[in-house]
């Protein structure tokens, strides 16, 4: 399945966790024995993965929340980065 | 453990805390990275102490914390202890031979709120895992495993490399495969405390590890969908340091059962005096203690380093490895070919794989000292005897 594509539905997977950390200022990644940093807009989208929205889903929503940004091939980027990551697959 | 996936930050803080809650282990493994003193620490942090330890670092910002050992699995509040760090909101790894556990704990972590189990091997056949142990443990370590993926944990299975099973590296990692591990880290051993006493019979010869090198990247690129191989070269063959902890007191906080705080779980062994979690906060030994700043930023290095274009990289090496092989740890790591004392430990090198390649196979080599608390108290025993002597 492509995870870029509108009726795709994203899911975190599951040796990954995403946290907000009031620490650092912004949301991370963790796995075994490891963190990534997430950028603010990286963290916009990712905290929206939720196994219930699908990537149109998304983009509308982040569309609403910020109108005058140009976005959506940035959040199908991200799927894909997030993706080849292992951070996120497509829900069955 | 690995650093990989950890940027060093610039403020510093104890991002990844590593909390040694035993000395204690059923197994012996003669290349173990617990100081050769294990005897002398029996007085362990309760319960209540860790919880404190935990909540402050993770006030600090700690976001990973590893439980480990010795085997952490002897310690009977250890659900107890996962369960306040996930609520805490760590993410939370077991460091575990897989001895002392069964499906019911297994069961109770998950509950607990566990993230993560690594299950170390010493070997990928039952004959050779047993003898380094020192315990019958191949097949438990096995079935463990298998319960692992069961109940749907991430999987890391640790193999710690040596003369004694680095030949056997494509068997080890068709293991890892079989069992479905989704990192595997294949560690070579780094030459300290059990180690280094056991370094004549446990240092690769230089073709067997171009061979597992060669061997390591071809599975790399054929299980690079389904596992995530990481080799941890050893570093006596390098020309070049490793940026040891990513810079001293800069990521890494080690608490030791005593409750003694580190920048680094070998640390023990350098002339210095630590923190204790008794008689201090985390925030204030990690920002105001005397051990944690010794050899932070560049101040305290001497030449080759202080002049060094690549300090910033390397932060001069590892310590550790700088007192032992130099009886100074603000020397620059031997390693490092622009060390004074590099051609020592490369010759030492060479006769180490002068002594691997002569080593009649029919004939017994010199035995390894094996982890165990009567080692200990031995190697104890024996560093005293001169000092007895003299004042005799």
């Amino acid at each position: 399945m492509d995870i870029t594509a509108d009726q795709t539905i994203p899911e975190i997977a599951p040796t990954f966790r995403l946290q907000w950390e009031k620490a650092q200022n912004c949301y991370v990644v963790l796995y075994p024995e490891g963190m990534v940093k997430l950028s603010p807009s990286a963290g916009e989208i990712m905290k929206r993965i939720d196994g219930a929205q699908s990537v149109a889903d998304i983009i509308s929503e982040l569309q609403q929340q910020f109108p005058d940004a140009e976005l959506e091939q940035d959040v199908r980027k991200f799927m894909e980065v997030a993706h080849d990551n292992g951070w996120i697959r497509a829900k069955q | 453990m690995t650093t990989a996936g950890f940027e060093q930050s610039s403020k510093g803080k104890p991002l990844w805390l590593l909390a040694e809650l035993t000395y204690k282990c059923p197994l012996q493994c003669p290349y173990c990275s617990n100081p050769v003193e294990i005897a002398k620490y029996q007085d362990e942090l309760t319960t209540e102490e860790w919880f404190r330890v935990m909540r402050e670092a993770r006030e600090m910002g700690a976001t990973q914390l590893g439980f480990s050992g010795g085997e952490p699995l002897v310690r009977k509040d250890l659900e107890e202890l996962i369960a306040e760090a996930r609520r805490l909101g760590f993410y939370t790894n077991l460091i575990t031979s897989g001895v002392g556990m069964d499906e019911d704990r297994i069961k109770a972590f998950k509950e607990a709120g566990l993230d993560h189990i690594q299950i170390s091997f010493q070997a990928s056949n039952e004959e050779l895992n047993n003898y380094l142990a020192g315990t019958k443990s191949f097949n438990h370590k096995y079935e463990m495993a298998r319960l692992v993926k069961k109940y749907e944990y991430p999987m890391v299975l640790n193999i710690v490399l040596h003369r004694k099973n680095i030949e056997q590296i494509d068997d080890i990692i068709n293991m890892c495969n079989d069992l479905d591990a989704d990192y595997v880290e294949l560690a070579s051993t780094q030459y300290y405390g059990w180690s280094r006493i056991n370094i004549d019979q446990l240092l690769p010869t230089k073709e067997q590890l171009d061979n597992a090198w060669q061997v390591t990247q071809k599975y790399k690129e054929k299980y690079k969908d389904k596992m995530k191989l990481i080799y941890v070269i050893p570093d006596y063959y390098e020309t070049r340091p490793k940026p040891c902890m990513n810079g001293w007191g800069s990521v890494f906080l080690t608490i030791v059962p005593d409750g003694t705080a580190l920048p680094c779980h070998a640390a023990h062994q350098l002339p210095i005096e630590f923190p204790n979690v008794r008689d201090w906060t985390i925030e204030g030994l990690w920002n105001d203690s005397e051990g944690f700043n010794v050899f932070r930023g560049f101040d305290w290095m001497k030449e080759p380093c202080r002049s060094c274009p690549e300090k910033t990289k390397d932060f001069g090496g590892c310590r550790c490895q700088a007192y032992m092989l130099t009886g100074d740890a603000r020397n620059a790591d031997p390693v490092c070919d622009k060390s004074p004392y590099h051609a020592e430990l490369h010759a030492d090198v060479e006769r180490i794989n002068k002594l691997a390649k002569e080593q009649d196979p029919n004939k017994d080599e010199k035995p390894l000292m094996f982890r165990n608390m009567r080692n200990s108290k031995d190697i104890e025993k024996d560093a005293k005897k001169p000092h007895l002597e003299t004042t005799e």
